[in-house]
């Protein structure tokens, strides 16, 4: 029912609400309430939602004017989240923004961490070698699959199905404990850097992915049993919500939710980097743009980011890492002493037994992942602390003042985030911080484009398309 | 398309007031004056064979502090366009004066720059003539200046409630 | 126990250890510590062991507020609030670095800590934390509401 259909049915006198006081029965209800002369018409409530609100994930207000349970009119507020993120990049150096990133999208920090280490390679005009392009994909991918989980779980778990959100937490943690295993964090990682990635990726990382995948891929199938189908989660998804495909592109709508209107846009096939025209996958598409449509279209690509991880692992230019060293490998203490001690001649040749959380980062893994650029990547420790060529390298790279400088400049560079395009636009004014970093937020178009998607429907319909908007605050206010 | 021949193209359209372009990085940048913005994005995406319709981004950049840049225009308003039907981006740039920090608005032509010209306005201060409801989109409606300008201080902190620090 | 045999308690002690096996937490979730929190909070990690399994998504129904993520000033006096609404007893939580001192935001924009705005009984630092000092910090304000450290 539109709402003007819905204002002109409860306009009218119904008996309901006529009150017999004292046997007059000319009153109604209303005026019983707000006292004589009130009339008998209706008039909008403003209500407002949010921003701690018990059924919404995220904090923003959402003032609703309601006319009975109808949407008449709506404002969004945001930027209860605003973290300072553009500024705080101008304070520190290129890779100190690198944190700051992570916390941009915290649900899919992998892909956050590569779009603007890209955006900043781009700036310098740097190529990444082939195995850390293929990397690049494999964490993306990952982190995609987790975000997609988190986003469809906490949505089926505030329309009350919360054994959906039991189960795909518990698959993102499979999949967090693969995410652990190369960067040592579980969700604010910080593993990319420009030039190449923190560490290469550790022994026996293939097996653990298909391990991890038998169990994402039964938890898709279940899912599917629970929800795909399911009446009442069926009654609250189809239809609601939706957005045609024309205004969905006006409203500059990317990833999952421009898809499930129809339209076949997807930064990964159109403009592709990295390795990601190197590896066979399809763009799972909707057709009405609806909540329901937005919900398939997730539970499809993670199916189809899977595939990507399992190619690339397979095309992986070094094959899995076996780290074979030659020679006795001496403890890092002994050869930093023998560094000190000016016992340099051979040192760069002996190799190091590395820690495990070190893992990957010695010197014959930093040249597979990283960038041959010294003005922009660490040399390995083993340089560092065996060389003074070495020494020098690192102290100019991480000294104030110089450190990573990208020549006077602007550049745009846009990966595919798990909500839409996610651009950095970098400025450099040729010293060694950022001038400016933007960052194009996927989430803060489906956001403003909200109000529109909620006028004109029940007040409970706000809550399966905000979950399916998938509002990430740290993305969202920055 | 070609992305030298889109700034062709835009050159023809808009003659003199097209200040510059660069293809620094392979990003075509055309920079065109304040008078015509508003013709240069509804020629950008209406023309058939351009078709920008997606406003991908719009932000600025306070060049107060680039060195070189002393003298010129304090601000730029960026835009980037992206073509779904041609796949193909372009970036526009407007420099904005600081005594008068003033755009025309293109949310008559894209929905979505109400919101991002509403955070341009909050962190900058510059203003979008004809913007329907020009309100902060992410501080709140105390706070005094513009953060994201070059000399507001990092850590002037404005509290609602508790210690001012 | 068998009849007649009995033991003795003061009666602060045994409200102690009821509360503290009751735990009902109303998460005041704004950033990416609430993916941590969501990932304490289910299967795997499972805080319902310790009895803190039911999150309230109301004040007045909570006992425990835990403060997840970064708190903006424009985000403060609605925390505020919320800590008012609360019935007493109550207890904080400050949930990872940004909620103990501001983090690494140092900016216009962060609280510098919430106990600039409210008092905190337990800070759990970590950035986010790892469920694991999650609930350790959770065993502490268990120890923290048995022992009836609490404020009136």
């Amino acid at each position: 029912m539109t709402s003007e259909a819905s204002r002109q049915a409860r306009a009218g006198d119904s008996p309901g609400a006529r009150a017999m006081v004292n046997g007059e029965a000319s009153r109604t209800t209303r005026e019983l309430f707000l006292g004589e002369g009130a009339g008998g018409g209706t008039q909008n409530l403003t209500v407002n939602i949010g921003p701690a609100h018990p059924a919404m994930h995220g904090i923003i207000r959402i003032l609703a004017e309601l006319d009975g349970e109808i949407i008449v009119k709506s404002d969004v507020e945001i930027g209860y989240l605003h973290r300072a993120f553009e500024k705080d990049c101008e304070v520190g150096p290129w890779n100190n923004a690198m944190p700051y990133t992570d916390r941009l999208n915290y649900v899919s920090p992998l892909i956050n961490n590569f779009g603007y280490c890209s955006a900043v390679e781009k700036l310098l005009g740097i190529d990444i070698t082939e195995r850390c392009k293929y990397i690049r994909v494999i964490m993306s991918e990952i982190s995609r699959i987790c975000d997609h989980l988190t986003c469809v779980g906490a949505s089926a778990m505030e329309l009350g199905a919360f054994t959906v959100f039991l189960y795909m937490i518990k698959a993102r943690e499979f999949l967090w404990e693969l995410v652990e295993d190369v960067t040592g964090a579980r969700l604010t990682i910080s593993y990319g850097r420009v030039g190449g990635v923190k560490a290469d990726l550790p022994a026996g990382f293939d097996d653990k992915v298909k391990k991890a995948f038998v169990e994402v891929r039964q938890v898709l199938e279940e899912v599917h049993v629970l929800i795909t189908g399911n009446r009442i989660f069926m009654d609250r998804m189809v239809g609601v919500g939706a957005l045609s495909a024309e205004e969905t592109v006006a409203w500059a709508i990317t990833g999952p939710l421009l898809r499930a209107a129809g339209v076949p846009f997807d930064v990964r096939k159109a403009q592709p980097y990295w390795a990601y025209d190197r590896v066979q996958f399809e763009i799972p598409l909707g057709k009405n743009g609806d909540n329901f449509d937005r919900y398939l279209v997730r539970m499809a690509e993670m199916e189809q980011s899977m595939r990507i991880v399992e190619q690339a692992l397979g095309a992986l230019p070094g094959g899995s890492i076996q780290v074979d060293w030659e020679g006795k490998a001496i403890d890092p203490a002994a050869y930093v002493d023998r560094g000190k001690q000016g016992k340099t001649e051979g040192l760069l040749f002996v190799p190091i037994a590395l820690s495990p959380n070190l893992q990957g980062q010695g010197r014959d893994a930093q040249k597979r992942v990283n960038a041959p650029d010294k003005r922009v990547v660490l040399p390995p420790k083993e340089n560092t602390y065996g060389s003074i060529e070495g020494l020098m390298n690192h102290f100019m790279l991480v000294m104030e003042g110089f450190g990573i400088r990208p020549p006077m400049g602007e550049a745009y560079f846009a990966v595919e985030g798990a909500n839409g395009e996610l651009g950095f636009y970098v400025v450099s004014d040729g010293s060694d911080r950022p001038y400016r970093v933007r960052c194009r937020p996927p989430c803060l178009p489906p956001v403003a484009a909200m109000s529109r998607m909620i006028e004109g429907q029940m007040v409970a319909d706000i809550i399966p398309t905000f979950g399916s908007v998938n509002m990430i605050g740290g993305e969202l206010d920055r | 398309m070609d992305g030298q021949a889109i700034l062709a193209r835009l050159e023809t359209r808009l003659g003199a007031r097209l200040l510059g372009t660069h293809d620094h990085r392979g990003d075509h940048t055309a920079i065109v004056a304040r008078e015509g913005i508003i013709e240069a994005l509804t020629f950008s995406r209406d023309e058939s064979d351009l078709r920008f319709n997606v406003l991908m981004d719009l932000t600025a950049v306070d060049y107060l502090k680039l060195p070189g840049r002393e003298d010129g225009p304090r601000f730029d308003v960026v835009y980037h366009l992206y073509s779904i039907p041609h796949n193909h981006r372009i970036r526009l740039k407007v420099p904005v004066e600081q005594d008068d920090p003033v755009v025309p608005t293109a949310t008559s032509l894209w929905p979505i720059a109400n919101w991002l010209e509403r955070e341009v306005w909050d962190m900058f201060g510059i203003r979008f003539a004809g913007h329907p409801d020009l309100r902060r989109l992410l501080m709140y409606e105390e706070f005094e200046g513009h953060p994201l300008r070059k000399d507001y201080p990092i850590e002037r902190r404005q509290p609602l409630i508790g210690p001012k620090v | 126990m068998g009849v007649g045999s009995f033991f003795t308690s003061k009666l602060d002690e045994a409200i102690g250890w009821g509360r503290k096996y009751s735990i009902f937490q109303y998460p005041f979730v704004t950033a990416c510590c609430g993916m941590e929190y969501m990932a304490t909070a289910c299967s795997h990690y499972d805080v319902d062991r310790f009895g803190a399994g039911l999150p309230r998504f109301s004040p007045r129904q909570a006992d425990v507020l835990f403060v997840v993520g970064t708190i903006s000033h424009k985000m403060a006096p609605v925390l505020k609030r919320i800590y008012d609404q609360m019935c007493e007893p109550k207890w904080v939580v400050a949930f990872g670095v940004c909620t103990c001192t501001g983090g690494f935001y140092n900016n216009y924009a962060t609280v510098q800590g919430i106990d600039t705005i409210i008092p905190v009984d337990v800070y759990i630092p970590g950035c986010p934390p790892r469920p694991e000092s999650v609930i350790d910090g959770l065993m502490k304000l268990q120890e923290k509401i048995a022992t009836g450290a609490q404020r009136y």
